[in-house]
């Protein structure tokens, strides 16, 4: 494929909001996970949220979309002056040749949620105020960030589970290939919840203590909540050194299980391969890969087998939901930014919580942050439904 | 800046419309439209096990799927795929939501499974061991334009051949009441790169801000604006018709969606 620029790039989660903040974690790999006291939620858990969303209003022209995943998406929004750039391309290209395409799979459905508790006791009727189209329908994210930016070009909401943040950088790439646009913004929001929440504890896939992605000692995920944002434009004639292309998508679909991974991660091999192949690169020019690394002992096992048969265990990699927790549809998102620090910075992030490595996981994984010049960077992201994701990341210079 | 793809398959599931057959003959004005409540059919296809736990979404889509493909002649293992849904299963939304509303907050690991937006997709893949890429678009009532657009790229920088399946269905009381969609409508296109001897029609696709194209029969108006995925009917009609024909669907706020239709049969 061609490659695009990364004209912008911003990205909030528990270990910070903006870039500035999320390089100190990284760098000093502090954990943002925390015993779970969201809501009224009560379970054994840890999670990663977000400082700051309750105080953040939506600007009143937009009050219609106010639920927490479109405030997270504002905080995010505001960071990095990410709204300047998207209104500078708006300015160059034109409004309608600016398209939005962001991953998230559970939206505002908090706001559902909170609804059913206030049912009408006769009639069973949800409240008057709470607004479908605003919060719980996944598009509304989108439409958000669409109507307060004022883009008017292609737009749509990515909703393959955990895989629909990186899912959506390709979508944004095909429609800028495709010429169908100029500019598209692409990431991902998801919010906490109940409904993952509790449904990942039904699965008894939540772990207790904070998750320890490839760790021996692994028993499962922390949910965390994100959001993060890129600019993808052509490449321009003249770069900075220390700009970040994304040179590669790769996708597929595991065909085996609706939320299991297949034991040999068949369908994460293809992914990585078709990116390699988009990015017309040896699996031996990758310095560092950002895993899925969730931390259950399936997704982990599935994955260190799925990297080895690509990479063999020479490349560096580590999961960096030890620090974030697994922010689900924003996932794929937040480690592309995360990847495109570490490009910049020359930082190969070791993977925090992980103590001791599994020795059945045949994988170079670090758990120590690395001081290196990382040129090229693969990033995966897979989901239920058997959706899986993988991007790389290379630098201009 | 216009995009193209040539249809080798169809199939369509809704409201007095059982079929893409029976679709076409009322679409091209050969038979009135009844409406009818949807009947959707069990996924013969899917495992038992899987089968068991699968909603009124996931039949809709396979059945739909099911009718493409084997119209087109195509294997479906060998497609890529972009489904798009308004919403996902609503039925299963609204018992998870009752659940979290109730004192134990017990909800099912099946339904949980069951909630992501791709359920359908990762059912398709299993059903017929497809591997390739499948997306999963919304984009609210614009969820089916959205998908033809993706898919429309997908053709003309990958060229390869692609499963597009737009479905919705209704969500119970007391959500139906903030989202009245009415019924099921379902369609399933078989997209390619390049013409065959099973090509039904060629479609160029552009940007426009043209009004969408409005159906002269009542029911079926009333069908298109009422269910996302029906705002597709003004498409397949011009795929019913045997003439060279051009449309408009409706997309996102003022922008539409403008098709010229060359049937190659």
């Amino acid at each position: 494929m061609t490659p695009l620029l990364l004209k912008a790039f911003t990205a909030t989660s528990c270990i910070g909001g903006g870039l500035a903040q999320t390089l100190v974690s990284l760098r000093t790999q502090r954990s943002g996970l925390r015993r779970c006291d969201f809501e009224t939620v009560e379970l054994a858990t840890h999670i990663g949220a977000v400082a700051g969303i309750d105080a953040q209003a939506l600007p009143y022209e937009w009050r219609r979309y106010d639920c927490r995943n479109n405030r997270l998406a504002e905080l995010a929004l505001r960071q990095d002056g990410f709204c300047d750039a998207v209104r500078d391309a708006a300015a160059r290209y034109g409004a309608r040749r600016v398209g939005v395409f962001l991953g998230t799979s559970t939206a505002g459905i908090l706001q559902t949620e909170l609804a059913y508790r206030q049912r009408d006791p006769l009639t069973g009727t949800l409240p008057e105020a709470f607004d479908y189209r605003g919060s719980h329908n996944t598009f509304s994210v989108v439409e958000y960030v669409r109507r307060r930016l004022r883009l008017d070009g292609p737009a749509a909401a990515v909703s393959a589970a955990c895989a629909s943040s990186a899912k959506a950088f390709a979508a944004g790439r095909r429609m800028i290939e495709a010429g169908l646009v100029d500019a598209a913004l692409v990431g991902g929001v998801d919010s906490l919840c109940l409904t993952t929440l509790y449904g990942f504890h039904s699965l008894q896939l939540l772990a207790a203590a904070p998750c320890r992605p490839f760790d021996v000692a692994r028993d499962g995920l922390s949910i965390g909540e994100a959001a993060a944002f890129a600019l993808l434009e052509r490449v321009p004639q003249s770069l900075a050194s220390d700009a970040v292309l994304l040179a590669g998508t790769g996708e597929s679909n595991d065909a085996h299980h609706m939320s299991a991974p297949h034991p040999q991660g068949r369908g994460a091999q293809l992914a990585m391969r078709a990116a390699l192949s988009a990015a017309s690169l040896d699996p031996g020019a990758i310095d560092y890969i950002n895993l899925h690394g969730t931390g259950t002992p399936s997704n982990d096992r599935a994955e260190s087998g799925a990297v080895h048969g690509v990479f063999g265990s020479a490349v560096p990699c580590s999961s960096t939901k030890g620090a974030t927790g697994h922010t689900l549809g924003a996932a794929g998102a937040l480690e592309a930014i995360i990847s495109a620090l570490c490009l910049q910075n020359g930082l190969l992030p070791g993977g925090a919580q992980t103590v001791q490595v599994d020795p059945g996981l045949a994988v170079h994984y670090i758990t120590r942050n690395r001081r290196a010049r990382a040129r090229r960077v693969l990033s995966n992201s897979f989901g239920f439904g058997g959706a899986n994701c993988s991007l790389i990341f290379t630098t201009a210079g | 800046m216009s995009l193209q793809a040539y249809i080798d398959g169809i199939g369509v599931l809704g409201p007095g419309l059982a079929d893409w057959p029976s679709a076409a003959r009322v679409l091209a004005g050969g038979r009135r439209y009844a409406p009818a409540a949807a009947v959707l059919p069990a996924p013969a296809i899917l495992p038992a096990a899987e089968r068991r736990r699968t909603g009124r979404v996931v039949k809709l889509a396979i059945a739909v799927a099911l009718e493409a493909t084997a119209h087109a002649g195509v294997e479906p293992r060998r497609l890529a795929s972009v489904f798009s849904s308004s919403g996902g299963d609503g039925h299963n939304c609204h018992e998870i939501c009752l659940a979290l509303a109730a004192a134990d907050r017990e909800i099912s690991p099946t339904r949980f499974s069951n909630s992501v937006q791709n359920a359908a997709s990762g059912y398709w893949s299993i059903a017929v061991g497809a591997m390739q890429a499948s997306n999963m678009l919304c984009a609210y009532d614009a969820s089916f334009a959205a998908a033809l657009l993706d898919a429309l790229a997908q053709i003309a920088v990958d060229r390869q051949p692609l499963l597009l399946v737009a479905y919705d269905t209704e969500y119970p009381p007391p959500l139906h009441a903030k989202r009245p969609i009415p019924d099921a409508f379902g369609v399933a296109l078989v997209l390619s790169a390049a013409r065959s001897e099973r090509t039904i029609a060629r479609i160029d696709a552009a940007l426009g801000e043209d009004a969408a194209q409005r159906l002269a029969d009542g029911g079926l108006e009333a069908l298109r604006t009422a269910i996302p995925a029906a705002r597709s009917l003004p498409l397949l009609q011009a795929l019913a018709n045997p003439e060279p024909s051009r449309t408009v669907i409706d997309y996102l706020d003022a922008l539409r969606l403008r098709v010229e239709v060359l049937p190659c049969a």
